[in-house]
């Protein structure tokens, strides 16, 4: 292997890969925004964006447009440097998660595989790094210098942090039967058991998925941002660019909580029922698209849940994380270690 | 006294002491226009807390005392403005009690009807906010949406859909318009399906029946205390309704009956007021078929200047009773006028009904007691 | 050859980081930025152990520490007034005994260094253990197998610890 080679290898393609994964989902995350809107108005019986290009699909660049040309207020008394940074922060993690996200099987895009790297850690890097983004939420609600950020900063802290637990133990479910934390690994497991893994542990599903809406700061768990009770929550003296960032690290979390549930539960880039073989017309649509699809589909959960439902309170919350879904999550993991060792 | 107002917003600390004050408003998402609560919280709990009120003041009843009594009547559009016909309806009787003016029973029947109307827009109008406020973004547009037709109806009758100017001392500006009690059939026949739409989003949503079962709690005793009138009083169970108690308009013609609650929590305010507009839409229902014909006119003076001496007159208003006590001295204009605004009244219960609850449940309770600024300030 | 460099020069980059950062955490005046500091630096730890191939490890790192534990210090830091402690004393009353423990620290940090390598006996590289299995099958192994009564007390003493919260933070159980 010459040093060409190396160069290409280690740095070219990963570099290309990076950028296209960054260039999606900076698109996909702007277009979530207007699918959001767009379905939502669909549930309310109204129109939603209509002005900005056909059915308003060229709203999303307007607002990002907006975004940047507003003025970047910075309160008097705020810490101007964790102010600066915290934004940063919590949207960092959110899009290097998606380094270990696999799209496609390993022997695709021209044998590279359809993923930027496959580390033997996947899972838990990107809960390690996921964790990492409350870090924005607090320091910037608690560099704001003013109450209700403060308020929303302490909520989201203890959210957030009971709900990773919660979350950490529902995917152990997953990690017991899958055998490995790399998230190709775990794909290709599903493929050789023939079986999703939701068919196998839907109570973990479940754990997860709520705690992803948790974790997300989404409705019925938005209680951080609480626009009601604590006009904007953390970000209340946030405006401009810096509030993107954090709107921005807000959907691509939304995003990876669904692709997270697809690549463990839903078989990832395979197609439904991996191993019937008279099903493999459907093989026609690429891996990618298969893990698209099904991303969306989660998404639009998200979006649906969002349209339904009220909000809990903060001392409800905490209720449902520590004595429901904790509890169900660690009975499901000694359930399912249980059934491995004497089965299996 | 500045410096008490604005709390521990000072230099060194936020959170040094155990309480915190947190003003609430008047710029809030949530305070239904310009109301300010100071909080005072221990973490999240409420300690205490204290309305400050008249950021909306406009001096409404000084007003009227340097305007004669026809002119006077647009004014109270803009006390409730949820509810302007309400408000006209009883500055209109009033006025009528004080001349003796008898109104003829198409003018009595196209008001009760109306008001009805009145009513489930201002429930709705609750119904949407407080359901936002607690977080279902969905109502709030399903409410609006029905909202917006009664409007379209308010507007083909009497020209406007928010300061109506509704109704004139002695009788009415014009008749209903052509095809109108069709519409209103339309309207009220759809509209119990409707409110199967709202209750079936929340009625017995489980994160709904959380955040308003217990929140708010005030016992019968209590509500009469606090002189609570409207659904807060009715939804602690106390049967009380003007309509009922003092039958006005054509009230006394007609079959309904009055919701009450159980446990005066903020859930049972809710059922009461969900249960009302079902009421009303009965209530509609009846005047529509029974419509009589007539005049639109009562025989009023040219020139209205009541006798000397002090009159009251109170309607059953959308969020409780609404009072006119009306001092003249045989001039045109009121000596005195004196509203009985029900949300004024209504919004001292605050105090009582969040201590000890958190302050996501301030914003419930802020819904539940159904305050609009515009007349707790007037 | 060159990847022996290369491996050298990213260790001392990272060592030089951490040290930076370590100092910055007990220079700052102000807590939160001592504690930004002290998560830069715990990240460059994680870093280590990536180079030292303890990828799971590493992870743990940054969900137990970045991500939980430095949350709740923030959480602390952020109930007390900060601008209070930026007026408090620069340097406490209790300089000497820090002294004793800083020398006696020094010292212990010393003996290694002079002593290098020969101080521990290295059995196997870990490129040498990670070819018959993976990474947390090892951590795993050795965990309930070599270390297990240090890892039964660090559990039991964790026990206490929550057991011991609880009964401060609540007033009537």
């Amino acid at each position: 292997m010459n040093a060409w080679q190396i160069l290409i290898n280690y740095a070219v393609i990963p570099l290309v890969k990076i950028a296209v994964i960054v260039g999606i989902l900076s698109g996909g995350i702007a277009y979530l925004t207007l699918l959001e809107r767009k379905v939502i108005a669909r549930l309310q019986q109204r129109l939603g964006p209509m002005r900005v290009g056909w059915h308003g699909i060229l709203q999303p660049i307007a607002d990002g447009l907006k975004f940047i040309i507003k003025e970047d207020v910075i309160p008097l008394k705020a810490d101007k440097f964790v102010f600066t940074i915290a934004p940063a922060i919590s949207l960092i993690p959110a899009f290097v998660v998606f380094a270990v996200i696999p799209f496609g099987p390993p022997d695709s895009l021209w044998g590279t595989g359809g993923y930027v790297t496959d580390i033997n850690i996947g899972l838990l890097f990107v809960v390690a790094v996921s964790s990492v983004g409350v870090l924005g939420i607090i320091l910037g609600g608690w560099a704001s210098n003013s109450k209700y950020p403060l308020l929303g900063a302490l909520r989201s802290t203890a959210q957030m942090v009971s709900y990773e637990v919660a979350m950490g133990f529902a995917i152990i479910g997953v990690l017991l039967v899958a055998n490995s934390l790399s998230l190709v690994d775990i794909v290709q497991k599903q493929k050789t058991m023939g079986l999703w893994f939701f068919f196998v542990q839907p109570v973990s599903f479940l754990v997860y998925y709520a705690c992803g809406m948790a974790e997300t700061n989404r409705l019925p768990f938005d209680l951080p941002e609480a626009e009601t009770e604590l006009v904007g929550g953390f970000h209340t003296e946030y405006s401009g660019f810096r509030f993107s960032l954090y709107f921005i690290a807000e959907y691509a979390n939304m995003i990876t909580v669904s692709s997270l549930a697809v690549t463990l539960f839903f078989g990832g880039w395979l197609r439904p029922f991996p191993n019937v073989a008279a099903l493999a017309f459907l093989d026609l649509i690429p891996p990618p698209l298969w893990f698209t699809i099904k991303v969306l589909t989660f998404l639009y959960v998200f979006i649906w849940v969002r349209g339904t439902l009220p909000r809990f309170r903060f001392d409800q919350l905490m209720n449902i994380g520590w004595k429901v879904f904790l509890p169900v999550a660690m009975a499901n993991v000694i359930v399912t270690s249980a059934v491995l060792l004497s089965f299996l | 006294m500045q410096e008490d107002i604005f709390g521990a917003i000072g230099e060194e600390t936020i959170l040094d002491a155990n309480q915190l004050t947190i003003n609430m408003g008047p710029q809030h998402p949530s305070t239904h226009g310009v109301l300010r609560v100071r909080l005072k919280i221990d973490g999240e709990r409420v300690i205490d807390a204290e309305c400050v009120i008249g950021y909306l003041h406009r001096g409404t009843e000084k007003i009227v005392e340097n305007r004669t009594y026809t002119m006077a009547v647009p004014y109270f559009d803009r006390t409730d403005y949820i509810a302007a016909v309400s408000n006209n309806l009883g500055f209109v009787e009033c006025v009528e009690k004080m001349l003796g003016v008898e109104v003829p029973p198409r003018v009595q029947y196209i008001r009760t009807m109306m008001t009805e109307f009145q009513r489930i827009a201002s429930h709705l109008l609750w119904l949407a906010t407080h359901a936002l406020d607690i977080g279902a973004m969905t109502v709030f547009l399903y409410a609006f949406r029905e909202r917006e037709e009664i409007l379209k109806l308010m507007e083909a009758v009497f020209g406007a859909r928010l300061t109506i100017h509704a109704f004139r001392i002695g009788g009415l500006w014009q008749d209903l318009p052509h095809g109108f009690l069709d519409a209103c059939r339309k309207f009220s026949d759809g509209f119990e399906a409707h409110v199967d739409e709202y209750e079936g989003l929340l009625t017995n949503n489980r994160i709904w029946l959380e955040r308003t079962k217990n929140i708010g709690v005030v016992s019968a005793e209590e509500a009469i205390d606090l002189s609570l009138t409207g659904p807060p009083l009715r939804g602690s169970g106390v049967n009380y309704d003007v309509r009922k108690a003092r039958p006005y308009a054509a009230y006394a013609d007609f079959d309904f009956d009055i919701p009450l609650g159980v446990h005066g929590d903020t859930y049972d305010r809710y059922l009461v007021r969900v249960e009302e507009m079902r009421q009303s839409n009965r209530i509609i229902q009846q005047c529509i078929t029974r419509m009589p014909s007539g005049s639109i006119r009562g025989k009023a003076p040219r020139v209205i200047k009541p006798p000397v001496g002090e009159y009251f007159h109170s309607v059953e208003g959308p969020k409780g009773e609404l009072g006119y006590y009306i001092v003249s001295e045989g001039g045109t204009s009121p000596y005195r006028c004196r509203i009985r605004p029900p949300t004024f009244i209504n919004l001292q219960a605050l105090r009582k009904m969040v201590k000890g609850h958190l302050v996501a449940d301030v914003v419930a309770i802020i819904g539940t007691l159904d305050i609009v600024l515009g007349e707790v300030d007037r | 050859m060159t990847s022996a460099v290369a491996d050298q020069i990213v260790f001392y980059t990272l060592a030089a980081l951490i040290v930076g950062m370590s100092l910055m955490v007990i220079l700052a005046r102000n807590a939160v930025r001592s504690a930004l500091y002290l998560i830069s630096a715990l990240i460059g730890f994680a870093a280590l152990y990536v180079r030292l191939k303890a990828e799971f490890i590493a992870g743990v790192q940054i969900l137990v520490y970045v991500g939980g534990i430095m949350v709740l210090f923030l959480f602390v830091i952020m109930l007390v007034s900060v601008r209070r402690m930026e007026h408090q004393a620069k340097w406490s009353h209790q300089w000497k005994v820090a002294l004793v423990a800083a020398l006696v620290l020094a010292a212990e940090l010393a003996y290694p260094i002079v002593k290098g390598r020969s101080l521990f006996a290295v059995k196997q590289t870990p490129e040498a253990v990670l070819t018959k299995t993976q990474n947390i099958q090892t951590v795993g192994e050795v965990l309930y197998s070599t270390y297990l009564l240090p890892f039964e007390i660090a559990s039991v003493l964790l026990l206490v610890a929550i057991i011991g919260a609880v009964v401060l933070a609540k007033k009537r159980i």
